[in-house]
């Protein structure tokens, strides 16, 4: 018996190392031919350029356009979300905490909304613009990849919050705390370090779509001065790039792919350093 | 019998279908130790928990009865809660810190009641802190955070932490069942110490601890106040058949 139970836990064992190998290699086989096909065509030029006429043959240029289109939309929307998602995250966890089963019904709801495509999201941008005679904008985009990104953000922080233990709240309002004091001061710096994870989780979904921009924020060759300009976003530049038939063009969509892939390295990095400087104030209950 | 600084009136308390208080009344005396002793699951807890309406927090619960503080009734009371709960210092089975340092841990409650001065909150932790016996060991890690202490620190902690908003009641929901033995004493003994100046609560299984700290012994049994009294006499000279039981060892 003690014996069978041995090679049970053995199969087991190789069965998660070979899972956990097939996902590394899935991850490492990514970017390895990420880079390999677009480091050649990453340029300085690539990086700090617009488009100039005939990029798109294969001629100079760059995607600063893209670039700064996207940072600036994922910004603008991961601001948008904050404000909204985040009150949302500790109404429902320190104002409602007597209404189980409504903040339940709450998660469902956010759960079934993060599960939507987000072309939905696009295409009910689209006619959210028709109906306020809107054209395509850095701002229609923003609010459309906003409403995208709320269920993941309010659900992200929500699956942090409640692990906060009751014992904690009680002791705030035993000291005189309102609900928002709680929320506010305790339930916060609680919880900081996986807040920061939700709004980086969150960033890098806006930054990384394509469908909830496509319409809505639609694409130019030149850096937005105003929200209601449109903008160029860095996964359709990688879209059209890609779909051209001359070589270079398609390896420039490689380049605009480490671009992206860099710039969530670079945020997750700077979040994970402030995130970790609350870290030590966390109490492990 | 002496001054009585919370008076506890037909209290019933259910939770869904479960009834977790039955008919209880107790009076708890003011400036005194008062033990609420009975086996786990009787409604200890719950019943210490009324008394700051922490219930508020739990889901499917109904109240009926009065709990008396002084003379405001707090089950139904229109003045803030957050003002009758301050009245009351916290206590719980395992200390809950708060995720900043050691000085702003102590300061939170006075720092949100609008006294900010620098030196009269300096002077207020050191005075809570030597009162907490901490002082000695802490003062040169005001600024630690309070997660770095040690589960026996992080309790006196938060007994200083609760004293240094001048409450008129301590709560104790079973103190010192997370503690090693030697921190466990020091908390009993400070309660002897602050006796002659707060009304303290303590919720506890352990017979022994209560018969070392109590001055009034309020015995549950499944939901109902079986048997309350002065310690000596409960001790001594016990009327109910249960309690009697209990006292023996016969159940726990």
């Amino acid at each position: 018996m003690a014996k069978f139970k041995n090679i049970e836990e053995k199969i087991f064992i190789a069965l998660m190392r070979l899972s956990t190998g097939i996902i590394v290699f899935a991850l490492l086989l990514i970017v390895f031919s990420i880079i390999y096909k677009g480091l050649p065509s990453l340029s300085w030029e690539m990086l700090t350029q617009t488009p100039k006429g005939g990029f798109y043959f294969g001629k100079e240029g760059g995607i600063l356009n893209a670039i700064i289109g996207s940072l600036y939309l994922s910004a603008g929307a991961t601001l948008v979300a904050f404000v909204i998602g985040f009150p949302v995250a500790l109404f429902m966890n320190v104002y409602l905490i007597k209404y189980k089963r409504f903040v339940q019904m709450v998660r469902f709801f956010l759960d079934l909304l993060w599960g939507v495509p987000s072309i939905v999201y696009g295409a009910f941008g689209f006619t959210l613009m028709i109906f306020f005679g809107m054209k395509t904008s850095l701002l229609a985009g923003i609010v459309t990849v906003s409403l995208f990104i709320i269920p993941i953000m309010v659900r992200a922080m929500d699956e942090v919050i409640k692990t906060v233990p009751i014992g904690l709240l009680e002791a705030s309002y035993s000291l005189g705390a309102t609900r928002s004091e709680a929320a506010y001061k305790i339930v916060l710096r609680q919880c900081f370090p996986g807040i920061i994870t939700a709004i980086l989780l969150s960033f890098g979904r806006a930054i990384g779509d394509a469908a909830a921009v496509l319409f809505t924020t639609g694409y130019t060759d030149h850096i937005p001065t105003s929200l209601g300009q449109p903008s160029a976003t860095l996964p359709l530049s990688i879209f059209f790039q890609l779909g051209s038939p001359i070589a270079e063009v398609q390896n420039r969509a490689y380049a605009s792919a480490v671009v992206l892939t860099i710039i969530i390295l670079i945020i997750s990095i700077l979040s994970r350093y402030f995130s970790k400087r609350y870290e030590k104030h966390r109490i492990n209950f | 019998m002496q001054k009585v600084k919370i008076d506890v009136r037909n209290l019933n308390l259910t939770i869904g279908k479960q009834q977790i208080l039955k008919d209880v009344n107790v009076q708890i005396p003011d400036k005194k130790i008062t033990v609420i002793l009975g086996p786990s699951g009787c409604g200890k807890t719950t019943l210490l928990k009324s008394l700051n309406r922490l219930i508020d927090l739990y889901p499917e619960m109904k109240v009926t009865g009065s709990i008396m503080l002084d003379d405001i009734d707090i089950l139904h009371t229109k003045e803030d809660i957050t003002e009758i709960r301050k009245k009351m210092g916290l206590l719980s089975q395992r200390p809950y810190p708060l995720p900043m340092n050691i000085y702003k841990n102590i300061t939170f409650g006075l720092r949100i009641s609008g006294r900010r001065k620098k030196r009269n909150l300096m002077k207020r932790v050191e005075h809570y802190l030597k009162q907490a016996n901490l002082w000695d060991e802490l003062k040169d890690r005001l600024k630690d955070p309070a997660s770095c202490l040690s589960i026996g620190q992080q309790q006196r902690l938060c007994l200083a932490r609760g004293l240094a908003v001048d409450p008129e009641i301590i709560l104790a929901d079973e103190p010192t069942s997370a503690l090693d033995p030697i921190s466990s004493t020091a908390i009993e003994e400070k309660f002897l110490e602050l006796k002659d100046y707060y009304t303290i609560v303590v919720v506890t299984h352990s017979l022994q601890q209560a018969r070392r700290i109590a001055d009034h012994v309020i015995f549950m049994y499944l939901g109902e106040v079986v048997e309350q009294g002065p310690a000596k006499e409960f001790f001594e000279n016990p009327i109910e058949e249960r309690t009697k039981a209990y006292l023996k060892g016969l159940f726990s």
